[in-house]
């Protein structure tokens, strides 16, 4: 062992550094008014980090893989979690938060280390490893706000949730490793070469627990009083990067370790995905709650890049990493705007929103310009990401599920278009809008990255093209 | 930089210089310049085109420019017009010209209702520019949403639900289209060589005919959804009506026409042996709309839905004439496109106008225009009669071609639907005299309506600017008819 096999794990590293340099100012200084710029700073530092040029390949006999597109998964939950670190100033100055929002932040970090492992992982132990470090804190974070009823039961919810589908995973992963006698993604793809009823079987359960993650119908039952429950920085920490981070490593598994099962799991998803995309949409539009609304809303974009997983090509690869990306932007701005006017005003209605244009343009603007992001109209990145998405699944002739979910993209558009029409149209009774609100600078910042993503990430092909050049399949 | 891609960085200018703006005037300003800068252009493209193809340039699309954009999935932003694409421009940008006059006193939120217009007409712009599927499709769902802000904010009547109607069933429209897209580039190799969106290459490509079969209808419905094709004409009527007057026009002058152009540039050119083989499903409810819509305007009492209803049947007429699948037929229906987006912008303008002086639409409460606002009344008729195919105005020149053209099958499925087509001229003509006397002529009932004014200097600008337009056409139809004609030499496949 050499020291090379730690050298490759730099995002890691650097990521501990910040987490422990924030763990001694968290414990030993006097006064904490630096706390969210040294945070941000420290973890902006970090993000650049990510995205030096550095060696790729396997450390530790292929227990660790970090190859370009894993180093590339993760320079985007980076800027994930900075959208969000920036956002957070305005709920963590609020008085029940204040004195332990180095818990938060530390937390958070100790969440994306699993995330990183799970990205990483090129074996079945090291990657529960990391779903597991991914999952407890998590659970922590949701309860954050411990005084208010609905967040702890959100932190049980999800608490419960977590633990009975990584029961479900491990006994798929025990029973692979019965039939194989190896945790290596290598070497089982080697041994799982004729799907047996056992090993679909096994195959099935591991990946219910990645489903549960990504919160896919039917996987989905804690995911609404989960999101309504947690304080809604964390809402959007667990809507976007930890679902991102799911898919890819559903992506992951599923090229990896079944590669020789395409035809099982293509059977399997093509299900998942139209009840996803299908009761998403339904469900969204009876919502009144934002964050219930922006619940399902993510369960049925889960949907979206499921379907760009499911034709398991480079292409599909490609698609998916760059629908987590426009998806990670444009849901972060959304809930930007939901996270401050809920801060500040505890309202999370969509009808609090009526006449929002009149009294906060800006916000509002924002949040139009997410919504449309969101439901694919251009000249969004929505679009792009879309767009691709549909070309994956057109280029493995899925032309009938493609159709399914084209016109799912018309019924979400619909509910997208209600929380437009509440904010610029507004409703007949003149109801009083919300007061004009005064962002601070970090949300500022953080909407001007998300809206930059949003603009530039369709314009400019060169992300997709990067993406497109290091993504790799299983079919044509 | 390319000449063509100017029709889409003005618009973007224009979105810029909007955003200093502190008032309505500096608003107008802004408006009134960048749509004259765009109407000058599109005459100089005009004249480059005229020009170029008189210096014998036989290529089928002239001024192209080509950036590859996404080399992984080989889409270009790629540009170059035909004779169709020019006068498509040309229309576009006079009614983007008018359509800035007849909004000249937009309340409330100008500056966000002219952003919201110029946003709609890039998307326009681009559409007829593309020679790219996909930017084709990126252009043409940019012109759909504004739709919905521009309804919803500064409409009137029954505008939300008209609104969030329109938007869906056009986006649902688009749903078709792009899978009928997806189709057709996964079949652009057929060949052999690289898959591709470019419309000329994909045009020199023989898609197999089961794929045909399958990706004609929906690209074709895709398109006829915005083109108001029965059964799906519904968002029309209630869309128009409810929008404000500018949108109405920028709507129904240019935006229907988009349905028409990319079923021909794309349902019809690229997948010639489908049309053939499924013209005669698409004749009959194409020629539904021509004999329905007339109809449905016999009955309405708004002025908005009677002319949007004329609008389904005039619309329909187009894509029935393209279904036709000959020269002449297709060269009337691309002139009905133009002469119709004219005359309905027109129609749509002096209705906003007699709307925002009386503040009713209701034919019923209005009589003895002609007594208070003959300007406004004098050119309602000649807009009608334009309508209803008076010679010597612009549609009269497009039915007679679609006719003509129509009748020249000699089989009898094809001539009876013509002749039942033809019966739409006849309604055409009741529901046209019929409001025409109903509101200009006789004694003015509601006194208040006395003192009422005529029209002033803007609306002038924008209603004699279409009238000349609408009359020049008819008087000179000849060269309008060569320039569409000298495009349509390439289509051997569809017109054999």
């Amino acid at each position: 062992m050499d020291l090379t096999n730690y050298l490759l794990m730099r995002q890691e590293i650097s990521l501990m550094v910040v987490f422990l340099i924030l763990i001694i100012y968290d414990l030993f200084a006097t006064d904490k008014k630096f706390f969210q710029p040294v945070a941000c700073g420290l973890f902006a530092l970090h993000t650049v980090i990510g995205f030096l040029p550095w060696y790729v390949g396997e450390s530790f006999s292929g227990m660790y893989v970090s190859g370009d597109i894993e180093v590339a998964v993760k320079n985007i939950l980076n800027i994930g979690v900075l959208i969000v670190f920036l956002q957070a100033n305005s709920w963590l100055v609020k008085d029940g938060t204040l004195e332990k929002r180095g818990e938060y932040y530390l937390l958070t970090l100790s969440t994306l280390l699993g995330m990183y492992l799970m990205v990483s992982a090129g074996n079945f132990m090291l990657f529960y490893i990391g779903l597991e470090t991914a999952s407890l804190p998590m659970a922590a974070l949701i309860a954050f706000d411990k005084y208010t009823h609905n967040s702890a039961e959100a932190g049980a919810k999800y608490m419960f949730n977590a633990v009975f589908s990584s029961a479900i995973m491990l006994f798929g992963i025990s029973l692979l490793y019965g039939t194989v006698g190896t945790l290596y993604f290598t070497d089982m793809v080697a041994a799982l070469t004729n799907p047996t009823a056992l090993t679909v079987m096994a195959m099935v359960f591991t990946l219910a627990g990645l489903f549960f993650k990504i919160s896919l119908v039917p996987f989905h039952f804690w995911t609404a009083d989960t999101y309504e429950g947690a304080p809604t920085n964390v809402t959007a920490y667990l809507s976007t990067i930890s679902k991102g981070a799911a898919v890819f490593t559903l992506m992951s598994i599923l090229y990896r370790v079944f590669g020789n099962f395409v035809t099982e799991w293509q059977a399997v998803l093509w299900w998942l995905v139209l009840i996803s995309i299908t009761i998403g949409n339904l469900f969204a539009m009876r919502q009144k709650n934002i964050k219930r609304f922006l619940a399902f809303s993510s369960i049925s974009q889960a949907g979206y890049i499921v379907l760009a997983i499911m034709s398991g090509s480079a292409w599909g690869m490609s698609s998916t990493v760059y629908y987590i990306l426009v998806y990670a932007v444009s849901n972060l701005a959304a809930f930007g705007v939901v996270n401050i006017i809920d801060s500040r005003t505890g309202k999370v209605k969509i009808s609090d929103y009526n006449n929002l244009y009149q009294t906060n343009p800006k916000l509002a603007l924002v949040m139009m310009i997410a919504m449309f992001s969101l439901g694919g109209i251009p000249p969004t990145a929505g679009f792009f990401s879309k767009f691709f998405v549909f070309t994956a699944a057109g280029q493995q002739g899925e032309y009938v599920l493609l159709f399914l979910a084209l016109v799912n993209t018309v019924i979400s558009l619909y509910y997208y278009l209600l929380v437009v029409k509440a904010m610029f149209i507004g409703d007949k009774e003149g109801t009083p809008a919300i007061e004009p609100i005064r962002s601070d600078i970090y949300l500022k910042l953080s909407f001007v990255i998300c809206l930059a993503g949003i603009f530039v990430l369709g314009f400019t092909s060169g992300i997709y093209g990067y993406l497109e050049s290091i993504s790799f399949g299983i079919l044509k | 930089m390319d000449f063509l891609s100017l029709f889409v960085i003005v618009p973007v200018l224009m979105l810029v210089a909007f955003l200093p703006c502190k008032n309505i005037k500096q608003v107008r300003t802004v408006a009134v310049i960048g749509s004259s800068v765009l109407l000058i252009l599109s005459f100089v493209l005009l004249f480059m085109f005229l020009a170029e193809r008189n210096a014998g340039n036989t290529a089928e699309m002239l001024f192209t420019a080509d950036y590859l954009w996404y080399p992984a999935l080989n889409i270009h932003y790629s540009v170059g017009v035909d004779g169709i694409s020019v006068v498509m421009l040309l229309l576009s940008s006079i009614i983007v010209f008018t359509g800035t006059f007849a909004s000249w006193n937009i309340n409330p939120l100008p500056k966000d209702f002219f952003m919201w217009l110029i946003l709609l007409s890039i998307g326009v712009f681009g559409f007829f520019i593309s020679i790219d599927l996909f930017t084709m499709l990126l252009f043409y769902e940019v012109a759909l949403i504004p739709m919905y802000l521009l309804i919803g904010l500064w409409g009137t009547g029954r505008k939300e639900y008209s609104a969030m109607k329109l938007t869906l069933m056009l986006m649902g429209g688009s749903a078709f289209l792009i899978l009928g897209i997806l189709g057709i580039y996964f079949n652009s190799a057929a060949d052999g060589g690289a898959l591709t969106f470019n419309l000329l290459e994909i045009g020199k490509v023989h898609i197999p005919i089961e794929m045909q079969r399958i990706f004609f209808p929906l690209t074709f419905v895709g398109f006829g959804v915005l083109g108001a094709m029965f059964p799906f004409h519904t968002w029309s009527p209630d869309g128009h009506a409810s929008a404000p007057t500018a949108v109405s026009m920028l709507h129904a002058g240019v935006l229907m026409k988009l349905g028409g152009y990319g079923c021909f540039r794309i349902a019809l050119s690229l997948m010639p042996d489908a049309a053939h083989e499924q013209a005669w499903i698409f004749l009959l409810l194409t020629g539904i709309s021509v004999v329905y819509g007339a109809f449905g305007a016999i009955h309405q009492t708004d002025l908005k839905y009677i002319n949007a209803y004329s609008s389904v049947s005039h619309c329909g007429l187009v894509l029935f004439a393209l279904l036709m699948l000959n020269e002449t037929a297709t060269t009337g229906a691309i002139m009905q496109m133009l002469s119709h987006g004219l005359m309905t912008a027109l129609f749509f303008a002096l209705i906003g106008m007699i709307y925002g002086r009386t503040h009713t639409r209701d034919i019923r409460e209005m009589q003895g225009l002609m007594r208070i606002m003959p300007f406004l009344s004098v050119c309602y008729v000649i807009a009608g009669l334009a309508s209803l195919g008076l010679p010597g105005l612009s549609g009269f020149v497009a039915e007679m071609t679609i006719f003509v053209g129509s009748f020249a099958h000699d089989d009898l499925f094809h001539r009876i639907l013509t002749i039942v087509a033809v019966s739409s001229i006849v309604i055409t003509a009741v529901y046209i005299l019929r409001v025409v006397g109903k509101i200009l002529y006789g004694e003015v009932q509601d006194k208040h309506h006395l003192e009422l004014t005529d029209a002033v200097w803007y609306e002038k600008v924008s209603v004699v600017g279409l009238i000349v337009c609408v009359a020049a056409m008819g008087c000179f139809p000849g060269w309008i008819s060569d320039i569409i004609r000298g495009s349509l030499g390439g289509l051997t496949a569809l017109f054999n």
